[in-house]
């Protein structure tokens, strides 16, 4: 009979310590994914900050190209007030597009290519680039890990249990965006 | 087809059974000495040495392997370059920004090291930074980080404790036997089983601390075929990790400070020269042959 009680008792200790690890595991998972989303925010925010003043430096020496700023202009707002990670990563793209006729204009003034802060303001640009790149590899990684885990047996039972929900991949879903980049000017 | 998920996976299994055999070898070991002479007293001494000597070493090996490589640190302003490569792949993979140093060698070679994600260190030679593109140079960081972040550094102190506590004991024993102190077992028993227990002891200790060094390298080639999956999930990009290790491996430059207790901690073994491929040469690397390093990495799909 105690034999009995005891082997119950550990069962049910050992079930409630899993409950408590998946549980546990799964909180991590989660809120890990929502600090990656928010790294991206930060990197695309170090962007947006840059643009203003590249924006000024170029006007310096062409002034007369105001069709390529204003679409700077548009496009960095309409990116700034995106709401969805999918608004988002259009908005974003669009600027990209953006920026790069600004820098393919720019060829056709020497001094402006000459100017240290242009050529400094450039390398910091392609440098947020890359880093908004890696957190969106970052956050790929932990969504991956998430969904994994919610879907996994018998860690998919607490998922269940306590509404833990898959998260959405970054991906590039718009056929056109995955095409290189058209540079006209 | 293997891809580069399986493969790490598959590396960190090798690695839990490798440690399996290893606490079972010193399981087996102190229990066939502490037979011999009834106490199990020094296996306690050997593993409360051998950890002390290991948890200073750990605990200072980002100062240690620095110094004695002759590395001195960087700030951004000194090479941005490397800088924003670095903190890039550091963001990518979700560590801490580590210390950046460069080694005054021509050698093209890197290391990282550090008790934690929060004390890494990542050191390059100039040699390295001459002779890699930035996709090659991408791929070597992405390696020495990944070791970081897989704790390869802790794995590795763990198994210097392990090595550190067989070749303690197996030495006590063998002294012990030598300056011919008395076993209980031999007043108990008759004379032939104590004297064939004391010749698997004698044949024991001496193989014994072989057979652990050969666990410790088997581990460490593990773990770098590991750090090559895991830096190249970090870049997606496994041919420039590949083109790089070509290049290190092709370069015959030597390396002043190269030393036995940091070599294992490069990417590529400092000391130059021609190695063997057969299957025995390969148990007493550290690291796998470039050949086969190369081929784990392009013979994956991502």
């Amino acid at each position: 009979m105690d034999i009995l009680v005891i082997i119950l008792l550990v069962a049910v200790l050992v079930i409630v310590l899993w409950i408590a690890g998946a549980y546990n595991g799964l909180i991590k998972l989660r809120t890990q994914t929502q600090e990656a989303l928010a790294d991206i925010d930060v990197q695309l925010k170090r962007r947006y900050d840059l643009i203003p003043n590249l924006l000024e430096t170029v006007k310096g020496y062409a002034a007369h190209e105001q069709g390529v700023f204003e679409k700077v202009t548009l496009a960095r707002t309409a990116a700034m007030g995106a709401t969805t990670l999918k608004e988002q990563t259009q908005a974003n793209n669009q600027l990209t597009d953006a920026l790069k006729t600004l820098f393919a204009v720019s060829e056709n003034y020497p001094d402006l290519k000459a100017s240290t802060n242009f050529l400094e303001l450039q390398r910091e640009l392609t440098d947020t680039e890359d880093k908004v790149q890696a957190a969106r590899r970052f956050y790929n990684a932990n969504v991956r890990d998430l969904n994994i885990k919610v879907q996994s047996f018998p860690d998919n039972i607490i998922a269940n249990m306590f509404n833990f929900k898959m998260a959405e991949l970054f991906e590039v879903t718009d056929a056109a965006q995955k095409e290189a980049p058209q540079v006209k000017f | 087809m293997p891809t580069l998920y399986s493969q790490a996976a598959s590396n960190v299994r090798k690695t839990f059974i490798l440690m399996a055999f290893f606490l079972v070898l010193i399981i087996a070991i102190g229990w066939l000495f502490s037979q011999i002479y009834g106490d199990p007293v020094f296996l306690y001494i050997a593993v409360a040495i051998s950890f002390t000597q290991s948890f200073v070493s750990y605990y200072y090996s980002d100062k240690i392997a620095l110094a004695m490589n002759g590395a001195h640190p960087i700030e951004k302003k000194d090479d941005p370059e490397l800088y924003r490569i670095v903190e890039n792949l550091a963001m990518t993979s979700g560590l801490p920004m580590p210390k950046i140093y460069i080694i005054d060698e021509m050698q093209p070679n890197a290391f990282a090291t550090g008790r934690d994600e929060k004390h890494a260190v990542v050191a390059v030679t100039r040699g390295l930074m001459e002779r890699l593109d930035k996709s090659e140079l991408e791929g070597v960081i992405a390696h020495e980080l990944s070791h970081i972040k897989n704790k390869d550094i802790l794995l590795s102190t763990v198994v210097v404790v392990l090595v550190g506590v067989i070749a303690l004991i197996s030495d006590f024993f063998l002294r012990m036997s030598f300056w011919g102190m008395g076993s209980k077992s031999r007043d108990d028993n008759n004379n032939s089983s104590g004297a064939v227990l004391m010749v698997l002891g004698i044949i024991a200790a001496i193989l014994a601390p072989l057979a652990a060094a050969l666990i410790q390298l088997a581990i460490s080639r593990k773990r770098e075929f590991l750090a090559d999956a895991s830096g190249a999930l970090m870049t997606r990009y496994p041919e420039g990790l590949a083109s790089a290790l070509q290049k290190i491996s092709g370069d015959p430059t030597p390396m002043r400070s190269a030393n036995t207790s940091t070599a294992h901690l490069f990417i590529s073994s400092p000391f130059k020269g021609k190695k063997g491929t057969s299957w025995f040469a390969t148990l007493f690397m550290t690291h796998p042959p470039v050949e086969q390093r190369i081929q784990a990495l392009i013979g994956m799909k991502i």
